[in-house]
């Protein structure tokens, strides 16, 4: 074998210097990728999410439920949206705009005074659990320090002061397979429809085969549309894939209807491969779309809800989580699958992610080259 | 037959700062083979890819074809076959599928009947199903040819279309050009070869953006006013460099067993040659000087202006 040469070795370090020094993208990222790793992980994450949406249904307003109300909003876990009626209550849980509701029955400040623990009902959105956890645990010891304070000639009874009764909604034992499943369709479409399209147009960029294309009358409408198409089959499979396994392997219920989500799964698809689309026209190679897919997808798995919980972010990270189409497609797919929601409720998620493919088809068309130059 | 298919003048083409087309005009009539010569990274590649409508001039007029070639590209591209420097099919698609795949992008009717035509004519029949890049070059390059005729292009712009081929490989081609040309198909096609260049109807020469020389072979030799000795015998090796430091040598070119020297100062190159054959005993006679020596002498007298 022959002999390590140092001023060899140095002379393939040095050349590699070089290299990674001119590529601009790869520079970006080794820069970027702990930066943006630290915000994420350091600031916008949180497994215990404070501040969390909540509607009140006050059937009996008086001194206690008034500082029960107040005790919550104190705990720092809740953010009291309004007060509203049942019916409205049951249709904000559905359509993901709260959290929790909290129902105070009739008689409920009675009850108290007379000392037999009234009913509390507390529903939460239980589609993610670990969103609500922290919360509920903070509600059952909630009674007795707010209660003491309002009713000081009472001794600590031995029974709770009232009966809180929690109902986890949409998901009873707080299955996470039933979380995490639906939202896996999420991340496998946006992992591979970008990545997938983002090398379609780089490929025949780099091996010139995008030269005779452009040579020819196609229009860059044409072009782009007829790459994607394909892809958008490849995605229906996908999802085919993951509904049978979550429906024979992970027992996810399906109260929606599947028809509605298919429909739901297209445009993310699409928003997607027009994403993806965009990245090839900009990117000069395959290695900077496949670098440009990862700097997309890294914020989408930590920012959309589907690691975290989305209410646990400030508000910086749920503005840009807002963009993202991930985030408004788990609330769509575990809206469908765990809700039964139906076309009326989804309207809300839907066009933000419209939105973004408009955005985006914008600056791919834009940045497309119809000629060379 | 002597309308114009190419009439450009002033075509300009700028990447950032670097002016890679100046000022060119050209004038390709009707059926002939027009060559486009000069060095590499002079021009050469962006020139057609202009008069194609892949790049927009910066500036400049002109028509193809008849059309305008800044505001209609589109329509210069249903008319026109370009033939990339690089094999620009696709590798994983087999011969047939490619010829499909350009004769539905150039939205032909009698597709199919095109496509096996065109296997027939390269001889291919038995290999249609082959991956096209698994084809040798000369075959590839066939194949890239087909390809740009099959939507029976009334001009052809080929960028060097025999780069990397073998010598029968590129004979055979350029019969196909001499026949496709006298079929009325108009034929602009650049490359290094001089042997190339002189099966060509009429010649651009192209440096650094600039265009120096046009005309026919012999009109450009003409042109370049050169006197050409030819010297031969035993005692030339080693002379080449001597013979550089006399006045009135322009250019010394080797040829195995004789030199070229050439000069455009005729006496003074006579002279000088006179006293070095007496010292050397080597003889020397005039000759007509060829494409090469002309072209090596254009080559000389433009700098590079992005170097040496």
């Amino acid at each position: 074998m022959a002999r390590f040469s140092f001023s060899r070795w140095l002379g393939i370090l040095i050349k590699e210097f070089i290299q990674l020094r001119r590529d601009r993208l790869t520079f970006g990222m080794i820069v970027g990728i702990p930066i943006i790793q630290l915000m994420l992980f350091g600031f916008a994450i949180n497994s215990d999410p404070k501040h969390l949406p909540t509607a009140v249904v006050m059937a009996d307003p008086g001194p206690f439920s008034r500082a029960w109300v107040a005790a919550m909003r104190n705990s720092d876990y809740f953010t009291i949206v309004g007060s509203v009626d049942e019916r409205q209550a049951t249709a904000l849980l559905d359509r993901s705009e709260v959290q929790f509701v909290v129902t105070f029955p009739p008689g409920f400040n009675r009850d108290l005074v007379r000392g037999k623990p009234p009913t509390l009902l507390v529903e939460a959105d239980a589609t993610d659990p670990m969103a609500t956890g922290g919360a509920i645990s903070v509600l059952n010891k909630l009674g007795a320090e707010v209660f003491a304070a309002d009713l000081p000639g009472l001794q600590p009874p031995a029974s709770p002061l009232v009966d809180l009764r929690i109902h986890r909604r949409y998901n009873p034992e707080g299955v996470t397979a039933y979380n995490i499943v639906p939202g896996l369709m999420g991340v496998i479409l946006t992992m591979t429809m970008v990545l997938m399209t983002g090398l379609a147009m780089t490929r025949e960029r780099e091996r010139g085969t995008f030269e005779n294309l452009l040579a020819t009358p196609a229009t860059p409408l044409e072009v782009m549309t007829g790459k994607i198409v394909p892809y958008i089959l490849i995605g229906l499979i996908q999802v085919t894939l993951i509904l049978l396994a979550a429906r024979w392997i992970f027992d996810v219920p399906m109260h929606g209807n599947l028809l509605l989500l298919y429909g739901v799964v297209l445009v993310f698809i699409c928003a997607n491969l027009t994403l993806g689309i965009t990245f090839s026209s900009i990117a000069r190679n395959q290695l900077q779309a496949m670098q440009m897919t990862f700097f997309f997808f890294l914020p989408s798995m930590l920012l959309s809800g589907f690691m975290f919980p989305f209410r646990g972010m400030p508000d910086w990270a749920q503005t840009i989580g807002n963009v993202l189409p991930l985030t408004h497609f788990l609330i769509l797919v575990r809206g469908i699958l765990l809700k039964g929601n139906d076309m009326n409720m989804l309207w809300a998620q839907i066009w933000p992610i419209l939105a973004f493919m408009v955005g985006v088809l914008t600056i791919g068309l834009k940045t497309f080259r119809r000629t060379l130059d | 037959m002597n309308e114009l298919v190419i009439d450009v003048a002033g075509l300009n083409k700028h990447f950032g700062d670097k002016h890679v087309v100046r000022d060119l005009g050209l004038q390709v009539r009707k059926g002939e083979i027009y060559g486009f010569l000069g060095p590499n990274g002079s021009g050469k590649t962006t020139s057609i890819r202009m008069l194609c409508g892949l790049l927009t001039p910066d500036s400049g007029s002109g028509t193809c074809l008849g059309l305008d070639v800044l505001k209609d590209s589109a329509a210069i591209k249903r008319q026109v076959g370009y033939m990339t420097q690089k094999f620009s099919l696709w590798d994983d698609l087999s011969i047939v599928e490619n010829l499909d795949f350009v004769a539905r992008m150039f939205g032909m009717a009698d597709r199919r009947a095109a496509v096996d035509r065109a296997i027939d004519e390269l001889g291919l029949g038995g290999r249609r199903k082959q991956l096209a890049g698994t084809l040798s070059g000369g075959w590839k390059q066939r194949l890239a040819l087909a390809s740009c005729l099959l939507h029976r292009p009334r001009l052809l712009l080929l960028d060097e279309p025999t780069a990397g081929v073998d010598p029968k490989a590129r004979r055979d081609f350029w019969e196909e050009i001499h026949r496709l040309s006298a079929a009325g198909i108009t034929i602009l096609v650049s490359t290094h070869y001089m042997d190339e260049a002189e099966r060509c109807h009429r010649l651009a020469y192209i440096a650094y953006g600039n265009l120096l020389a046009s005309g026919t072979a012999d009109e450009v030799v003409a042109n370049c006013r050169l006197n050409t000795w030819e010297i031969a015998g035993d005692g030339i090796h080693g002379l080449a460099e001597r013979l550089r430091q006399l006045p009135g040598v322009d250019l010394v070119a080797s040829f195995g067993t004789t030199l070229h020297v050439s000069g455009t100062d005729g006496p003074r190159l006579a002279a000088s040659l006179q006293t070095l054959l007496k010292e050397t005993g080597l003889a020397a006679t005039p000759v007509a000087p060829s494409l090469e020596d002309a072209f090596i002498h254009l080559m000389q007298h433009t700098a590079d202006p992005l170097g040496n």
